[in-house]
């Protein structure tokens, strides 16, 4: 229709221009609030040499945990990497390199790069081996390291509805790191579970605004659970 | 005898007051939950979002899209509100947080804490914990007083790389409550039964006993 309408209609439209040795960044935390069928592309675009940014590498078997298994992630940058039995092996075995990063300051990194702010200083992380190699700065007499932002060549997001233009919202707690990553890459694809018509999500309840957004696919999903907790 | 995880939680509880904002780590400190008293209305942050957690859902209202830092399926209360990373560590970051609980490995009397890397061993990572521990005022350690076997863990100098750096004012074990001041852990109570020369005979750290040292009662 016109330029503002993001929408694609397949999967391989979504990664159109997706190669070997970009920078990824994902959404999601845990398994809650990834973006599963656009990683199960990247799995089937069979790209090698990707930097992925995500908080974690998912499981053996589902999320970024699939990319592992022909060895598609050269380098790793997120929080929290306990729950894969492959990462483990390629990380012991050299194969795979990781950069660990504290979950606020890799939000931060992130919500930087898509501001147009290129480092900030942070209290977190100084007199521990994050801090090697890092400026330090005293402001107000306390210690501060120099953190700097993160872009990425693809940024990949689940959302759960959105409408043609790219306005996109999120639900619960699988928001957690999608809004930041769409503002961090340099194309911002975005799968959801709904594309509504323009004007059934009202301005005001927008989380990422259509700017950011270059692409929209409407995908099912899996939603796997990690940790299945009731009280009953 | 050494406090119960339970009491342990049952202990922390107490230090929280009505109308505060609280993160709550994983394993002890996620426990403090269940000992809010009735009459004070405290609400639970947990990093990946989520202001007012509440709790765990039935299996008839699971959603895949509610979770805890934990990654355990929760629900949120009333007057919850969600939010983004970035917006969930500005809140910890910024000093929004009245009371962080949390576990780690040492402690050492510069009120320096590691918590998250044992070198030689698989490292899994820091998740938030640096930032909550550079972003708080107000921390408690969770922790047992020494190793299984009999290391200390409140130290002169942290042995581990560390999760942050002299920010931390408050440890209670399975033995003792203590406070760090001055490079020193200052005994404020004791565990039930426990003497204080066994809490001194396991303390590496240089610890200062007051005349009004109490024992806990539960």
């Amino acid at each position: 229709m016109s330029g503002l309408d993001k929408r694609v209609y397949t999967y391989e439209e979504a990664l159109e221009g997706l190669t070997d040795n970009m920078t990824v960044l994902s959404g999601g935390f845990g398994l809650c609030g990834i973006p599963e069928n656009l990683i199960n592309e990247i799995k089937r675009r069979g790209v090698t040499g990707l930097t992925v940014v995500s908080n974690n590498c998912g499981v053996d078997g589902f999320g970024l945990g699939v990319l592992l298994e022909d060895r598609q992630i050269r380098k790793m940058v997120a929080s929290y990497v306990g729950e894969n039995a492959e990462f483990e092996r390629q990380l012991l075995s050299g194969e795979l390199e990781v950069v660990l990063t504290p979950q606020g300051t890799l939000a931060e990194k992130m919500r930087a790069g898509g501001a147009g702010i290129p480092a900030f200083y942070t209290a977190t992380g100084y007199g521990t081996p994050v801090a090697e190699g890092k400026e330090v700065r005293d402001f107000n007499g306390r210690h501060y390291i120099l953190e700097e932002a993160i872009t990425g060549d693809f940024a990949i997001v689940k959302g759960w509805k959105a409408d043609h233009y790219g306005n996109v919202v999120y639900r619960n707690t699988a928001q957690n790191f999608n809004p930041l990553v769409a503002t961090a890459g340099k194309i911002t694809v975005v799968e959801v579970e709904e594309i509504v018509e323009p004007g059934v999500l009202l301005p005001s309840e927008i989380h990422t605004p259509g700017i950011y957004v270059n692409r929209v696919i409407q995908g099912t999903f899996e939603k796997r659970i990690e940790k299945r907790t009731t009280r009953d | 005898m050494a406090l119960t995880r339970e009491q342990m939680a049952q202990r922390v509880a107490r230090e929280l007051k009505d109308g505060y904002y609280v993160n709550l780590g994983i394993g002890i400190p996620t426990l403090v939950a269940n000992y809010v008293p009735d009459d004070i209305d405290v609400m639970l942050q947990s990093e990946n979002g989520l202001l007012g957690m509440g709790e765990f859902p039935t299996q008839a209202t699971i959603d895949a899209d509610m979770i805890n830092a934990g990654k355990q399926t929760v629900t949120a209360r009333r007057g919850a509100s969600i939010f983004n990373s970035a917006d969930s560590f500005a809140m910890i970051r910024g000093g929004h947080v009245d009371l962080t609980v949390l576990g780690a490995f040492e402690v050492d009397v510069q009120g320096n804490i590691a918590s998250w890397m044992v070198p030689g061993k698989l490292v899994k990572g820091m998740g938030g914990a640096m930032d909550l521990v550079a972003g708080a005022e107000n921390i408690i350690v969770t922790m047992t007083h020494a190793s299984k076997d009999g290391e200390s863990k409140l130290l002169p100098v942290c042995s581990l790389p560390l999760t942050g750096a002299g920010c931390i004012r408050k440890v209670l074990t399975d033995l003792a409550y203590l406070e760090i001041q001055d490079g020193a852990f200052i005994l404020r109570e004791t565990a039930p039964g426990v003497s204080v020369e066994e809490i001194v005979a396991k303390t590496a750290g240089k610890l200062i006993v007051p005349d009004d040292v109490v024992e806990m009662t539960f």
